[in-house]
């Protein structure tokens, strides 16, 4: 009886002190733009299954609405809960300044993700983006350019005034459409913003169409507006008046492009971003990748990523094109 | 002869007798919202760990501190049977033209005494309204509160205004531990809840809140009060709008954008009588607190946004019938 005691307590102590070596498991967060927008639920996809591959955890939270601060009680929040890791989608440029800098104070990795804060990129550790975003803005404009006939009056719907990525990409088109011979015919009448809100992006499409008669082109790039504008061209029933292209999700755009209401769109893998975002975390963390510019890494399923210049790691090289040949291929 | 010696006249017998003490201190609106607040705290800490910690709960009042300060300030309003709609955008406009001076050039003292001169421009503009032109206040401010918004976005623009680093930060500095902003509003609170208690001005703001025609026919006057109280929110909402720059860093068109219906819910909470007459500055002090540690209890427990506004929607209803339910019983 005293032997099993005994054997019984050395088992338990021997238990506890490997329990006390095991590492605690990475915390992950990822804050997005807001919520009841489905692009996000891509990307925690992503993070989700690269989390349980490595062991890491993961939670998602976001605002309800995208307005430039109010992202900062949650970035407070989720400090005082002791993450390691903050992921985040910003709305502001420089209103999170304060509060990523005491994130990094108390040792917490501080990644944007899907898009940076253009001006401030010291207050951030790295930055993960889908694709090169220098060139999003020469591709969209091809892309809505070889829907039109390259004349033409085309418009561009936007999401927040104060998105640092749709404005990159915004100043992208401009410099495209003002350099480029080739779209020397076309004309961008207006920018109009839809707040990633699907009613206020209704709204701003009808708009356009009312104050335009002879808009022929429409740049959405961002997955709810171009969801909205297209909604609008659909049931107006005037797809071959008025081209919508954007930056949309497969799996919202599919029926525009199996009833002919949009051509093409193009985009990334939302999900591919999650999961190279998590297993960079996880490898800082560890010690296993050197968040240095010139440093390489490889991540399983995407090969090996550079590290380039401001510490920005992008997923893809390009954009992806999707239309009616390609379309049933992609599940997000 | 009988009748005169008897002192117990029909009268006196059938007279009510007076309520007890206790009952007259405790069925109060302001216990309701101190037994809510004492919940509130239970509940955040059952739901979350990292909740209980007085820091990080003094750190997330700042965030509403702002609209706190003015909430008191609103609360003498509306006892006085008015209604002020517009301080959040009175705030933005007083912030953009503080802003826009200093980045012009000006030195920030004449900056700053442009925005406190801007804030009372404004609330003598809603006043005269109200008073001369004899518009219900809550049409009026409705105009205003867009008005002032608009004109602060024309200024502004689309972008942010960023203040000198000095300036910022202002939540960051610690007096006796506690954040200058929450300073500020127990030290607003204490010198109103005076004035409102004790003085014979706050009286007459009660009495004029109670029947305005049998205040001014007992030679209030009621129009001066109603003036100074709208030129004080002027006043008081330019500072919180310059407090709210400095911890942000920067200055926006929608700052505090929908702050007017948290500085209502912040009154309504603490048992302020919509239709005048009755409430206290102790009520809406512990019903910001009460608000704020609702938020918060729930943000840090990751809830949903969605839940959250449910939360508070519940809290504000249960409030208004209880608050309706404790006047309607006792006698005005």
């Amino acid at each position: 009886m005293l032997k099993r005691t005994l054997l019984a307590g050395l088992a338990l102590s021997l238990t506890m002190v490997a329990g006390a070596y095991a590492a605690d498991p990475v915390k992950i967060v990822y804050i997005g733009k807001n919520t009841g927008n489905p692009y996000f639920d891509s990307i925690t996809g992503g993070f989700e299954d690269a989390c349980k591959s490595l062991g890491c955890e993961f939670e998602f939270v976001a605002p309800a609405t995208a307005e430039a601060t109010s992202q900062i009680p949650f970035i407070e929040a989720q400090i005082q809960r002791g993450v390691n890791v903050i992921a985040i989608a910003p709305n502001s440029p420089d209103a999170l300044n304060q509060v990523f800098d005491d994130a990094r104070a108390k040792g917490i990795l501080v990644l944007t993700v899907n898009g940076d804060i253009t001006g401030n990129e010291s207050h951030r550790d790295a930055t993960i983006l889908p694709t090169d975003f220098s060139k999003v803005g020469a591709d969209q404009v091809e892309m809505v350019g070889s829907l039109i006939g390259y004349e033409g009056e085309i418009a561009i719907l936007s999401a927040t005034t104060e998105a640092p990525d749709q404005n990159k990409w915004i100043v992208g088109m401009n410099e495209t459409l003002k350099s480029d011979p080739k779209y020397a015919k076309m004309t961008l009448v207006a920018t109009v913003y839809g707040d990633d809100q699907p009613e206020k992006s209704t709204t701003e499409m009808e708009a356009l169409l009312s104050n335009y008669p002879n808009l022929k082109g429409v740049i959405a790039p961002t997955t709810v507006g171009i969801a909205a504008a297209a909604q609008v061209v659909q049931s107006r029933g005037i797809a071959d008046k008025v081209k919508v292209t954007g930056l949309g999700l497969p799996s919202e755009m599919r029926d525009f492009i199996k009833d002919g209401t949009v051509t093409a769109f193009q985009l990334w893998s939302p999900y591919n971003e999650g999961w190279l975002a998590a297993h960079f975390a996880v490898g800082v963390l560890g010690g296993t990748i050197k968040n240095e510019v010139g440093a390489t890494f490889d991540v399983p399923n995407l090969g090996t990523k550079t590290i380039d210049p401001m510490n920005s790691i992008n997923t893809q090289a390009g954009l992806t094109t999707f239309d009616a040949k390609n379309i049933d291929e992609f599940s997000f | 002869m009988s009748a005169i010696d008897n002192p117990t006249t029909a009268s006196a017998r059938e007279a009510a007798p007076p309520r007890p003490l206790w009952q007259v201190i405790v069925i109060r609106p302001e216990t309701m919202t101190l037994v809510l607040l004492i919940l509130a705290l239970l509940g955040a800490s059952l739901l979350s760990p990292y909740f209980l910690d007085v820091r990080y709960i003094l750190d997330s009042f700042t965030l509403s501190a702002e609209f706190a300060m003015v909430a008191l300030v609103l609360t003498m309003v509306i006892i006085a049977g008015e209604i002020d709609l517009s301080p959040a955008a009175n705030m933005a406009l007083s912030a953009c033209l503080f802003a826009y001076a200093q980045q012009a050039g000006i030195p920030i003292p004449i900056a700053i005494l442009i925005g406190l001169v801007a804030g009372l421009v404004m609330g003598a503009i809603n006043g005269l309204m109200v008073i001369r032109l004899q518009i219900p206040s809550i049409i009026v401010t409705i105009g205003t509160l867009t008005l002032y918004r608009g004109i602060a976005q024309v200024i502004a623009g689309d972008k942010s205004i960023r203040v000198p680093d000095w300036f910022t930060g202002i939540n960051n500095v610690l007096v006796a531990g506690l954040p200058v902003p929450v300073i500020i509003f127990v030290v607003m609170s204490v010198v109103l809840g005076l004035v409102l208690g004790t003085t014979i001005f706050g009286r007459q703001i009660y009495q004029i809140g109670t029947n305005e025609v049998a205040a001014r026919h007992a030679g209030i006057r009621s129009q001066r009060i109603k003036m100074g109280l709208f030129l004080l929110m002027g006043l008081v909402s330019a500072v919180a709008g310059m407090i709210t720059s400095s911890r942000l860093g920067s200055v926006r068109y929608d700052l505090g954008l929908g702050g007017e219906l948290q500085m209502v819910l912040m009154a309504m909470l603490g048992g302020t009588y919509i239709f005048g007459g009755r409430g206290t500055i102790l009520g809406t002090f512990l019903a910001a607190w009460l608000l704020v540690i609702v938020s918060t209890g729930m943000t840090v427990a990751n809830v949903l946004p969605a839940v959250q506004l449910v939360v508070l929607g519940v809290l504000l209803v249960v409030s208004i019938i209880a608050t309706n339910a404790i006047y309607s019983r006792t006698q005005r």
